[in-house]
């Protein structure tokens, strides 16, 4: 099966639409007082989110992590209320209780985000397991960095996914770095993927910037767990453009290397891709840029005029009555 | 077992393993939405049919109790993520000490993402812990860390003393849309007592004046409600009516009861198995200073397990756990 035409223009929307949600993002965070607390980018990464999320039904699940705004845009989410969540607004996806790093945006199955590094793969496989008890044509993708392939968790889960089968598709953002450790500096084998095989289920490398390839191989390891063959770890080789989180001065990330990267941006790709094939003009692509952009502006200007959370509203939300 | 009549209701005898299978059994057969999972908990190494899940794997099959590999985090992430799945799982961890393998599923993830989606989303989850010192398996099997869960907002503690009340309350447990914590002491197990056959819940959140007396208070839970009763006999003999006021949960605390209660007696003993420092006993104490300082007659006092792990030689742990002795004497100081 081929990538078709109105896929590659929807990847390339919801990458244009995220870039420039962060790309914005980074703008507030260097004026004062905007932005509250921390905040983590996954500009450059852009195509892991749009490719996989295309090859999502609207009945799979995701579960992300704390670099999660490609993956929930990408899948559909409301940049006015995630923009409201990220400023701390009432209005915000999760009425302020949650900020930019564990989005929650249960209207999109996004239904488990965790900032704890590692925490998402467990929950992945209990999604996945409520799935396969109840039968249902869905599965989960659980979206999580190189570095969170260090944690217990990601032996614990892949091992009780692989045993039981379970219709999870892991996509491993690999963006070379864990917090300041490069690649090489925290993981003893080339490539994460061969992880796969200690856990019983196959394991593909994909260019992460590429977001058909993304696509195709997600693709892929969703028909096999909807076939009863079981999950699929997908490690997507990508690169992380800004630090850590804004305010990181990335004095561990050569100049030349994130240069190097910048080079093969994804949006860039598949932009070529399309015009070269003839299925995208000059002035599409500024149509779609404008539009992303226009969306992003409302977003802000939403979350701008959106009233704060009275101080109370803090006790609410703890319980199910 | 042969049944009595009791009241209204008909009674059986059995230990509380017995009396959590009967309401895991009546839970699954109402809501097949409910599964099992843990170590051991189909085909398991403790093949007694005092353990509360014999017999369930046979009944409900391979589906619906699964036996998960030696992984805490995997098997509380499960419930979590099945719980969000919209299944409501009841998954086991073998022994206290190992909950700290599952906690950061338990207090980062379930306690905490309904809280973070702003109301959105819910665990229903139960996670049942074996617990409790006494059987010479030392410091890493035994060891009560139910303070620390009452410490999470976000999770039900529940730790019930009676077979009775284990049925009643683990119902309500399963039932609740939020997560629940049932901390089961193993030695009540092979204490069999008197259970209603019928299908019955008793409310989270509600304690229970397990003995009605005016003299002094005894607040306490699991397995040290017996402790609490052989000493409260034993002053009945020299006078000393001692009330003794069984929390079963501890988080929602039923500090109403409580303070009724040290409101007529004027003194207040709390009892505990776990060790002292940092042990729920100050929380019970902190609520009766600022809610009933002016109503006590003496001092409060704390009768806990001491502040070290739990040894394994038999004279070493039986050290280590209160007895009825501790509490008699902590008594007789204030009356």
């Amino acid at each position: 099966m081929t990538v078709s035409t109105q896929q590659r223009l929807e990847m390339l929307r919801t990458m244009l639409l995220a870039r420039r949600f962060e790309e914005t993002l980074t703008e507030l965070c260097q004026q004062p007082d905007k932005i509250h607390g921390m905040m983590i980018l996954a500009t450059g990464q852009e195509a892991v989110g749009s490719g996989a999320c295309a090859a999502l039904s609207p009945a799979d699940v995701i579960v992300t992590n704390h670099r999660s705004h490609h993956h929930l845009l990408a899948r559909g989410a409301d940049p006015k209320a995630l923009m409201a969540e990220i400023f701390g607004r009432r209005t915000g996806c999760n009425k302020g209780k949650s900020g930019t790093l564990h989005l929650a945006v249960p209207e999109v199955n996004a239904l488990c985000t965790t900032t704890v590094v590692g925490g998402g793969f467990p929950i992945a496989t209990g999604l996945g397991f409520a799935q396969q008890y109840r039968g249902e044509t869905a599965v989960t993708a659980c979206f999580f960095g190189d570095g969170a392939t260090s944690e217990g968790s990601f032996h614990e889960a892949l091992n009780l996914a692989g045993l039981w089968r379970l219709p999870v598709v892991f996509v491993c953002e690999n963006n070379r770095y864990a917090a300041a450790q490069g690649y090489d500096e925290h993981t003893p084998i080339e490539s994460l993927a061969t992880r796969a095989d200690a856990y019983g289920m196959p394991g593909e490398q994909v260019d992460g910037n590429d977001a058909p390839a993304v696509f195709e191989v997600t693709r892929r390891a969703r028909e096999r767990a909807l076939a009863g063959e079981g999950p699929t770890l997908i490690e997507c080789m990508t690169y992380r453009w800004r630090g850590h989180g804004e305010g990181d001065p990335q004095r561990y990330q050569p100049a030349e290397e994130i240069a190097a990267w910048k080079a093969r941006c994804p949006i860039e790709r598949l932009s070529e891709t399309l015009r070269a094939r003839g299925e995208l003009s000059d002035a599409e692509l500024d149509d779609l840029r404008a539009s992303t952009a226009a969306v992003v502006a409302e977003a802000v200007r939403f979350a701008e005029e959106s009233p704060w959370p009275e101080p109370r509203e803090a006790l609410d939300d703890v319980w199910v009555a | 077992m042969s049944g009595s009549r009791e009241g209204e209701m008909t009674m059986q005898t059995l230990g509380m393993g017995q009396a959590v299978n009967q309401a895991l059994r009546e839970e699954m057969a109402r809501d097949s939405r409910i599964f099992l999972a843990g170590e051991g908990i189909g085909v398991g190494i403790h093949d007694s049919p005092m353990m509360p899940t014999a017999g369930l794997l046979e009944a409900f099959g391979p589906g619906r109790v699964k036996d998960t590999p030696v992984s805490e985090a995997a098997i509380a992430g499960l419930a979590v993520g099945a719980a969000a799945g919209g299944l409501r799982p009841v998954v086991e961890v073998m022994f206290n000490p190992f909950f700290t393998l599952a906690s950061d599923m338990i207090i980062n993830h379930a306690a905490k993402l309904r809280y973070l989606s702003g109301g959105k989303t819910r665990f229903p989850l139960v996670v049942r812990i074996k617990s409790g010192a006494g059987f010479g398996a030392g410091c890493q099997h035994s060891h009560n860390l139910e303070a620390w869960v009452a410490h999470c907002p976000g999770l039900k503690v529940v730790m019930p003393a009676t077979p009775a009340d284990a049925k009643g309350l683990l119902k309500s447990a399963i039932r609740d849309d939020n997560p629940v914590i049932f901390i089961e002491d193993m030695g009540l197990y092979f204490a069999p007592d008197a259970v209603p056959e019928d299908d019955y819940t008793i409310p989270i959140g509600k304690a229970d004046i397990k003995r009605a007396g005016t003299d002094v208070t005894v607040v306490t839970w699991s397995k040290m409600l017996g402790v609490a009763m052989q000493a409260a006999e034993q002053l009945a003999g020299e006078g000393v009516d001692v009330e003794v006021v069984d929390l079963r949960t501890l988080t929602p605390l039923d500090s109403e009861t409580i303070l009724a209660s040290v409101r007529k007696t004027g003194r207040l003993v709390v009892l505990h198995e776990a060790t002292r420092t940092g042990g729920f006993a100050g929380e019970v104490a902190a609520v009766v200073m600022e809610q009933a300082f002016t109503d006590l007659k003496a001092p409060l006092r704390r009768v806990t397990g001491p502040d070290i792990p739990v040894p394994a030689s038999p004279p070493l742990e039986q050290f280590y756990i209160p007895d009825a002795g501790q509490v008699v004497a902590a008594i007789r100081e204030i009356v």
